[in-house]
C-alpha cells in the first residue's frame, strides 16, 4: 500500500489547479503575478506526480489504487484511480505544459491583450486540471464532464488572440468538439443503461456477463462505436481532423503547443482506459473495433502527411503533421496487444514533448522573419534565432525517426509491437511510408531555414532567457527519450499491465 | 420490430430527436441553428436517461414515512436517483456550453457580419486577396517611380 501522502496526490493535484484557476481572476495583474502563480502551481503538481510515480514503482510489484471521492463507497460513489501509467502521463503533461508556457512567454505577451492575460492563465490552469482528471478518473460520467471542460477551455485558448481568424477557428473547433462530446454522452448513457454502473471496473464485470449471455450485443456494439467515434473526433483521427489545422495553426504559439501536445492526448488516453478497463481487449477484438481503428490509424498516418505536404504556412504544416502522429497512436492501439498499447502510450509521451518544441521553434523562427508564417519567408531565420533553429531541426529529425532522436524510439517500439499482430506487413509498410512522407515536408523546411539570405532582418529581438531555458530542456528531453527510452517503456508496460 | 419500438417508445423518440439534433449541428450553416441542434441533441439524451430512470409504481428517491412515525428504508420502494443526477449535471454542462458558443457566435458576427462560418471564411479570403493585390499595386508603383 502506498503512503497516505501519495494516496492523496491525484485528488490534491486536480484540486490545487482548480483553486489556482478560481483565485487567478482576483489577483493583482502587476509583476506578472497570475502567470507566476500558474507556472508555480503546475510545477508543484509536476513534483507531486513525480513522487506518486516513485512511490508506485519503487517496490518490485507495480500497484494501483482507487481514491474514493465523497462518502459513498464503490459501486455508488465516484472514484479516482492512479497507477504507474497515470502517474507517468500526468508527470509528462505537467512538464510539457510548464515548458510550453515558459518558452512562449514573450509571444503570448505580444499576442494577448494585457487585460486578457489573467483569463488566459485561468484557462491554462483549468486545462491542466481537466487533463489530469481525464487521466485519473475511474468514473465515465466524470470523464464526460471533464471532456466538456477541456472543450471550453481549449476553444478559449484558441480564441484568446481575439483576431477574426482565431474566432472563426475556435467556433469550427467548438462545433466539431460538441459533436464528439455529444456522441460520447449518448454512448455513456447507453452503457449505463446496459450495465447499471458508471465506475469502470463494475462496468467491466457487467459487460463480461453481456458478452457471455449474448444478450444486448447490438446496443453494446453501438455504444462502443459511438464512444470511439466521439473520442476520435476530439483527438483528431483522420477523417474527423479537418478542424485541427485551423485551430492549431492560427492560435497563439503557447495555445498551439498545448493543443497539439496535450489536449489530443488526454482524450486518447481516456479512450485507452475505456478499451482496457471498461470493455477489455478481448471484447474489443470480438466486436472488431481494433481492425477499424487500425485502418483509420494507417489512413491518418498517410493522409495527415499528404495534407501537410501541401501547406505553405509552417504552423499549419506542423498541425497537419499532428494528424499523422495521432495516426501512429491509433495504430498502436489497433494492434490490440499489451505491447501495442505500451508503444502507443510511449508515443503519446514522445509526441507530447516534441510537438510543443516544434511549435515553440516555429514561433521563434516566424518572429525572426517579422511575424511571417509562410515557409518562403523563413529563409535564413536559423541564423537569426539559433535556439529556435536547433529546436526545429531536432524536432524534424525526431518526426522522421532518425536514431537518437525521440521519434525513433516510439517508431521502433511500434514496429516491434506489430510483430505480434496479424497486420504486421501493413503496419510496417505504413510506418515506413509515413516516415518517408514526414521527411518529404520536414527536410525542405529545415533546408529553407538553413539557407543563407543576403538581406537578413537585422533588428530581430534576441531570444529571451526563458526561451533558451525551455528550449534546452525540450532538446534534452528529445535526446533522453531517443537514447534511454527502455526504462520508460518498461515502466509504461508495467502500468498497462495493471490498467 | 414495431412491437419493440412501441414498447420502448420513449427511447425511440430519444433516438429520433438526437438524430435530428446531430444532423442540425453538423449540416446547418447558420450558427444559431447549429446551437439549437446541439440543444435538441442534449435534450434527447435527458429524455433517454429520464425514461430509463423511471420505474412504474416506485416513488421519488426521498424517504417516505411508513405511518408509524418511522421511514420506509426499503430501496425497492424508490427509483434510482443516479439518472436524475446525471440529467442535472448534463443540463448544467449544456447550459454553459450553449452560453460559450453564443458568446463566440457574437464575436464572429462582430468580426465578419455573418452567422455562417463558410461565408466568414469566404469574406476573409476575399479581404486577404484584396490586401495582397493592394500590396502588389504599391510595389509596382514603387518600381515605376
Amino acid at each position: 500500500m502506498t503512503n497516505i501522502f501519495a494516496f492523496n496526490i491525484p485528488f490534491v493535484s486536480i484540486f490545487l489547479l482548480m483553486i489556482a484557476a478560481i483565485i487567478t481572476p482576483v489577483l493583482p495583474v502587476r509583476n506578472r503575478i497570475p502567470e507566476k502563480l500558474s507556472c508555480w502551481v503546475i510545477a508543484i503538481v509536476a513534483v507531486m506526480s513525480a513522487y506518486l510515480l516513485y512511490s508506485l514503482t519503487n517496490g518490485s510489484q507495480s500497484i494501483a489504487f482507487n481514491f474514493p471521492m465523497g462518502h459513498f463507497p464503490a459501486p455508488w460513489g465516484n472514484e479516482l484511480r492512479a497507477g504507474p501509467l497515470e502517474a507517468v502521463l500526468s508527470l509528462s503533461f505537467c512538464i510539457v505544459m510548464l515548458l510550453s508556457l515558459l518558452g512562449n512567454f514573450s509571444s503570448t505577451e505580444e499576442d494577448i491583450a494585457p487585460g486578457r492575460r489573467q483569463v488566459f492563465c485561468v484557462l491554462m490552469n483549468l486545462l491542466t486540471a481537466s487533463l489530469l482528471a481525464l487521466t485519473y478518473t475511474n468514473d465515465l460520467f466524470t470523464g464526460y464532464v471533464f471532456i466538456e471542460i477541456t472543450t471550453m477551455a481549449a476553444c478559449g485558448i484558441v480564441a484568446a488572440k481575439e483576431s477574426a481568424e482565431t474566432v472563426r477557428a475556435a467556433l469550427r473547433y467548438l462545433v466539431m468538439s460538441l459533436v464528439g462530446s455529444g456522441l460520447v454522452l449518448i454512448a455513456i448513457c447507453m452503457l449505463y443503461d446496459l450495465t447499471g454502473h458508471l465506475l469502470m471496473q463494475n462496468m467491466h464485470e457487467a459487460i463480461q456477463v453481456i458478452v457471455i449471455t449474448k444478450n444486448y450485443m447490438i446496443p453494446l456494439t453501438v455504444s462502443l462505436a459511438l464512444i470511439t467515434t466521439g473520442l476520435a473526433v476530439k483527438s483528431a483521427l483522420y477523417p474527423f481532423a479537418f478542424w485541427l489545422p485551423d485551430a492549431h495553426g492560427t492560435s497563439t504559439n503557447a495555445s498551439s503547443a498545448v493543443l497539439s501536445g496535450l489536449i489530443l492526448k488526454g482524450h486518447i488516453f481516456l479512450l485507452i482506459k475505456i478499451y482496457c478497463r471498461v470493455f477489455g481487449l478481448d471484447v474489443i477484438h470480438a466486436l472488431g473495433m481494433d481492425t477499424v481503428i487500425f485502418i483509420l490509424g494507417v489512413a491518418a498516418m498517410i493522409m495527415g502527411s499528404v495534407h501537410a505536404l501541401r501547406q505553405t504556412n509552417i504552423k499549419r504544416m506542423i498541425a497537419w503533421s499532428s494528424v499523422a502522429q495521432v495516426g501512429y497512436i491509433f495504430l498502436g492501439l489497433g494492434l490490440n496487444t499489451t505491447a501495442g498499447i505500451a508503444a502507443a502510450c510511449l508515443h503519446i509521451i514522445i509526441h507530447a514533448s516534441i510537438k510543443p518544441m516544434l511549435f515553440t521553434s516555429a514561433g521563434g523562427l516566424s518572429t525572426a522573419a517579422g511575424h511571417k508564417k509562410g515557409l518562403h519567408a523563413l529563409m535564413g531565420t536559423f541564423y537569426a534565432n539559433r535556439w529556435a533553429g536547433l529546436g526545429m531541426i531536432a524536432g524534424a529529425c525526431s518526426m522522421m525517426g532518425v536514431p537518437a532522436f525521440a521519434g525513433f524510439s516510439s517508431k521502433m517500439s511500434l514496429m516491434l509491437a506489430s510483430f505480434d499482430s496479424p497486420f504486421v506487413v501493413f503496419s510496417l509498410a505504413a510506418l515506413a511510408a509515413s516516415s518517408v512522407l514526414n521527411a518529404l515536408y520536414y527536410v525542405p523546411a529545415v533546408i529553407v531555414i538553413l539557407t543563407h539570405r543576403r538581406n537578413v532582418i537585422a533588428d530581430t529581438p534576441a531570444p529571451t532567457r526563458l526561451y533558451k531555458i525551455s528550449m534546452s530542456i525540450f532538446l534534452a528531453l528529445n535526446f533522453y527519450l531517443g537514447l534511454f527510452f527502455m526504462p520508460l517503456l518498461r515502466l509504461i508496460t508495467r502500468g498497462v499491465n495493471v490498467l | 420490430m414495431l412491437e419493440k419500438l412501441l414498447l420502448n417508445h420513449y427511447e425511440a423518440a430519444a433516438v429520433i430527436l438526437s438524430g435530428i439534433g446531430l444532423t442540425n449541428l453538423l449540416l446547418q450553416r447558420n450558427l444559431i441553428k447549429k446551437i439549437i441542434g446541439l440543444n435538441i441533441m442534449d435534450t434527447a439524451v435527458y429524455l433517454f436517461l429520464a425514461a430509463k430512470g423511471y420505474v412504474e409504481g416506485r416513488a421519488a428517491p426521498i424517504l417516505l414515512e411508513n405511518g408509524s412515525g418511522g421511514w420506509i428504508t426499503n430501496p425497492d420502494v424508490y427509483v434510482n436517483p443516479v439518472p436524475a443526477g446525471l440529467v442535472l449535471t448534463g443540463i448544467v454542462v449544456s447550459v454553459s456550453v450553449t452560453a460559450f458558443a453564443l458568446a463566440l457566435t457574437l464575436k464572429l458576427y462582430e468580426n465578419y457580419g455573418t452567422l455562417n462560418i463558410d461565408e466568414a471564411l469566404l469574406r476573409m479570403t476575399n479581404e486577404q486577396a484584396e490586401l495582397e493585390s493592394q500590396i502588389i499595386d504599391a510595389e509596382s508603383e514603387e518600381e515605376v517611380l
